[in-house]
């Protein structure tokens, strides 16, 4: 005979676990990531400067509101951060990120958190996260938004062109509208909420759209994270030329 | 021949141990091979609930080194066997004998489920597009893992105030039937508790079926409720609608 076991009493304790594998080595890439990117976005959007270069906006300070501070003295980052926060924070792929990494509810499958209680997403602040479709919506107007940075980044003085940076836009604004179409909400919202694609209204196209939006949100983690990284980055670049520590290379 | 040693839970309701027990290990093997080994050769009265052998039954649900998993579809030469194997009975549920647990709560839970109505006006006709999105959902063998791995039963217990994956696919299937007319959004929310899932999607990890539980599933009936109970449009146009 080996060890004792009940198994109907084990856990309760955090980190109680049978899975014989480094369970925790799944969530450290998650902290690091989420952790730094929310590190990093905080500094920058107090920091209230640095966000332009030539036709180059960054991604954290767009739609640019009241930059000369006539009746907003804070940074301008602060006016609109509550909109791409509350779709990422709410965002059901996020969620289960960051409540595994974060909140350890549970840590990894089959791992003990050792809490006693749980309300899951039935009470405040949680049940906030129904409104993750309203939070979509916020973030098709940010997105239209960065298409028209993206696009502004090709125009130097009056003059068409292409530099690292237009690149770095063009690229960030292509995976956040590739995350935002991924959403589960809009899947839900352009056909899944149907219970019958062929018996109702329009239902052939919807069914189109249903699928082709499924196809995409079988990736959402990746292109969460890839525009998480990449919006990440495409701000750094921009401050990188605007304080002058970089110069933009122009392609042609 | 190369051997493998077993740690398999041996008890009842009152407690247990882990016994080791050593096995041949023979070309092809799964863990329900050197379970069926034991009971042959070194313990014939320990317990074990199997039936197809095929991954077909769901019957054969254990941990495998603490992973939930079809001991039939488990190969031994998918695991290290330079450490002992363990098999223990699924958590969530409680223990009858050895590795045979009582899952009659599912059953139970099954019962609250309003079964298929079909709408009145239904013509019975149905595109084999609609069919294809809920025919995922007729894959579920009933093996329970998804249930066992659910940190809301497992670690919180919370059988009385949530149904748990399986019954979130049944619900799923019922719900995207293009013949169904019932509703059962007000059932999720409150008796069946979908609220309580934080989405972590520990059950699509461990379904041998891959049925995708928490993508096609789950979500899709949190954003119903969403639409039936948190949505203020669509509760306003509902309200218009109503009163016209």
């Amino acid at each position: 005979m080996a060890d004792v076991v009940n198994p109907p009493a084990a856990g309760r304790s955090f980190g109680r676990t049978q899975r014989h594998d480094t369970w925790w080595v799944e969530i450290v890439p998650v902290v690091v990531l989420l952790g730094g990117f929310g590190f990093y976005a905080t500094l920058r959007a107090f920091e209230g400067r640095f966000y332009e270069w030539g036709p180059y906006l960054s991604p954290f300070y767009s739609p640019l509101i009241d930059p000369h501070h006539h009746w907003w003295l804070l940074s301008p980052a602060l006016l609109i951060l509550g909109g791409p926060l509350g779709f990422r924070v709410t965002c059901y792929y996020y969620r289960k990120a960051y409540y595994r990494a974060f909140f350890l509810d549970p840590p990894a499958c089959m791992v003990s958190e050792g809490r006693r209680t749980y309300r899951g997403e039935t009470a405040f602040p949680f049940i906030l996260q129904n409104l993750h479709r309203y939070f979509f919506y916020i973030a098709v107007i940010f997105l239209a938004f960065l298409w028209r940075d993206a696009v502004r980044a090709f125009f130097f003085d009056g003059t068409v062109g292409v530099g690292v940076g237009t690149l770095v836009l063009l690229v960030n604004v292509i995976l956040l509208s590739l995350y935002t179409l991924s959403c589960h909400s809009l899947r839900h919202l352009a056909g899944g909420k149907l219970d019958c694609f062929y018996c109702a209204a329009f239902g052939p196209p919807r069914h189109k759209t249903w699928q082709w939006l499924s196809g995409l949100n079988q990736r959402h983690m990746l292109f969460a994270w890839a525009s998480l990284v990449s919006v990440g980055l495409a701000d750094l670049y921009v401050r990188l030329v605007s304080c002058g520590a970089i110069r933009d290379v122009r392609l042609f | 021949m190369r051997e493998a040693t077993l740690r398999v839970f041996r008890g009842e309701t009152t407690g247990g141990k882990t016994a080791d027990y050593r096995v041949p290990v023979a070309p092809g093997m799964v863990v329900l091979d050197a379970l069926h080994y034991i009971q042959g050769h070194l313990a014939p009265d320990l317990a074990v609930r199997w039936n197809c052998k095929a991954g077909k039954c769901g019957s054969c649900s254990a941990e495998v080194n603490g992973r939930p998993r079809l001991t039939c579809k488990t190969r031994m030469d998918s695991l290290p066997l330079d450490k002992p194997v363990t098999v223990l009975p699924m958590k969530a549920f409680p223990l009858i004998k050895d590795l045979v647990t009582d899952v009659s709560w599912n059953f139970r839970i099954n019962k609250r489920i309003p079964p298929f109505q079909p709408r009145p006006d239904a013509e019975w006709k149905i595109d084999q597009r609609d069919v294809d999105r809920v025919q995922e959902f007729r894959k579920c063998i009933e093996c329970f893992l998804c249930q066992n791995v659910c940190h809301v039963l497992r670690e919180h217990d919370k059988k009385e105030e949530f149904a748990g994956p399986r019954f979130f696919v049944r619900v799923a299937g019922l719900e995207m039937h293009p013949m169904d007319g019932a509703s059962r959004a007000g059932l999720l929310r409150k008796e069946l508790g979908i609220g309580l899932c934080n989405i972590t999607k520990c059950c699509t990890e461990v379904c041998p079926e891959e049925i995708r539980i928490t993508d096609n599933a789950i979500i899709p009936l949190k954003e119903r409720v969403v639409d039936e109970f948190y949505d203020p449009l669509l509760m306003l146009v509902r309200k218009i609608r109503g009163a016209r």
